[in-house]
């Protein structure tokens, strides 16, 4: 089962896709929250990422390797902890690890079954194709109303806000953990990493969470105002 | 005090083992747990029942000999003590207490509560050392080392190697124990010459063992007998990264003397 790569190469290559992929739900949550600039922002911006050419491609195929290397490593590295205890204790007892450390395999798995239905739904347009392929009064792709009239439904803007809770919880020890992988530790940094860590998947919980309960609510309405 | 103990006995390596309770009578809150143990084994001795085998070996919380994962946690509920420092007056009356050997692929069973940890042998010997020509010992204070440093070193050097790291580790990492060891000679002015030879091959042997890997969830710095840090895990990644980046290649060695 095991690759010639060593346990701390393995590591290492999850940090640093981690770190990757980290920076993206960053920089994915703050393009969205323009939604509440109205829908001219959004569909700009919209309109803006897809006319980027090779670069949105080279971005694309940087996040695909990224996003495959944390899952194809992820999933050598459990096999290879469970194999390392065949059997279990009777008694299991935790004395220090964080729920979120502990769950890290199971939220990112679950975080894995939500990008498969968030790409069903805004990228290849296949959950709700009767949303999907409005323009704006420029001719440009209504991101804005496709987002609007989808997070209506109520059961999708709860599965959003619900999946953004396990991707919290893998944040959260993710990007602290990251750190302690690649070697970047000392005690007086260190408290200051773990806040960071935490603030920053409390972010992330906040920000994409506000757009599909902004919907529900009535806050964030149709151009017309409807 | 009157206690129930669920203890794993187990015949050997292949055979499957399984969970037996005992009664502890008339224990005496000021006994350490392994004489707690000591007391159950003579019991079952004058019954003609075979003892359960532990180990142990100072009783004074210095050799590392002694194990038991109590209630799920490697070396009982009292932090930076091993087994043998653990006191009965820990435990209350009436209590039921699990008792299990150390589990790890790495760590075969011998027979109930004893396990093979010749795996951390093998790593010190892939490149736990530092290499000394012979000849006078050199003055001791030849070679400055700050005091912090010296420090630091010391609390990687206290690893006593009893392997409870492992034991509490939710994937069996060895990775405290290596990093210990790895931070101990990689710290000082002596350990410098084998520095990256040391890191990469104790590293490759820990990995050929059998052992998990490291999730960062610190368990094993919390059931350490001589609280050694996380902190040199992230050190030995740091020199493992180092060197594998930074090696020359091996010279073939030519000629002779």
């Amino acid at each position: 089962m095991r690759l010639s790569l060593s346990s701390i190469v393995k590591k290492s290559i999850m940090a640093v896709t981690g770190l990757a992929l980290c920076g993206f739900v960053l920089a994915h949550m703050a393009g969205n929250l323009q939604i509440f600039l109205g829908q001219d922002a959004l569909n700009a911006y919209a309109a803006k990422l897809q006319h980027l050419g090779p670069f949105l491609w080279l971005m694309r195929i940087g996040l695909l390797v990224c996003f495959v290397a944390h899952i194809v490593t992820a999933a050598l590295l459990t096999v290879e902890n469970r194999l390392a205890r065949p059997s279990p204790y009777l008694h299991q007892a935790t004395v220090k690890a964080t729920f979120a450390s502990r769950t890290l395999p199971m939220t990112g798995l679950i975080v894995l079954g939500f990008l498969i239905y968030h790409l069903a739904h805004f990228t290849f347009k296949l959950t709700h194709p009767e949303h999907a392929h409005l323009s704006d009064a420029l001719g440009r792709h209504d991101v804005y109303s496709m987002v609007v009239l989808s997070f209506r439904e109520w059961p999708v803007s709860v599965a959003y806000v619900a999946a953004m809770v396990p991707l919290c919880l893998h944040l959260s020890h993710g990007a602290a953990s990251l750190f302690q992988t690649l070697g970047l530790r000392h005690e007086r940094y260190q408290p200051a990493i773990r806040c960071a860590a935490r603030g920053f998947a409390l972010l992330i919980l906040a920000g994409n969470s506000s757009i599909p309960l902004a919907v529900l609510v009535g806050a964030v309405k149709l151009p017309g105002g409807a | 005090m009157n206690l129930k103990l669920v203890v794993w006995r187990q015949a050997g390596p292949q055979d499957k083992g399984r969970a037996v309770t005992y009664e502890a009578r008339d224990i005496s809150e000021h006994m350490s747990f392994l004489e707690m143990l000591d007391v159950v084994n003579e019991g079952l001795l004058s019954k003609g029942e075979e003892p359960i085998a532990f180990d142990s070996d100072c009783r004074e919380g210095i050799c590392g000999m002694c194990s038991l994962v109590i209630n799920g946690v490697a070396h009982g509920p009292e932090r930076g003590t091993a087994t043998c420092q653990l006191h009965m007056r820990k435990f209350k009356d009436g209590d039921t207490i699990t008792i299990e050997p150390w589990k790890a692929r790495a760590f075969p069973v011998v027979r109930d509560l004893t396990v093979d940890r010749s795996a951390f042998d093998r790593i010190v010997q892939a490149g736990g050392f530092v290499s000394v020509n012979t000849g006078n010992a050199p003055d001791a204070n030849a070679v400055p080392v700050p005091k912090t440093v010296a420090d630091l070193a010391m609390d990687a050097a206290q690893c006593i190697g009893c392997g409870a790291c492992v034991a509490q580790c939710k994937n069996a990492s060895a990775m405290l124990f290596v990093a210990a060891k790895v931070s101990h000679l990689a710290l000082l002015p002596q350990g410098q010459p084998e520095k990256q030879r040391r890191v990469l091959d104790m590293v490759a042997r820990m990995d050929s063992e059998g052992f998990g890997n490291c999730t960062n969830q610190y368990e094993c710095e919390a059931v350490c007998p001589k609280s050694i840090s996380s902190s040199f895990i992230a050190r030995m990644n740091r020199e493992y990264l180092a060197a594998s980046a930074a090696r020359q290649p091996e010279r073939r060695e030519e000629g002779g003397y």
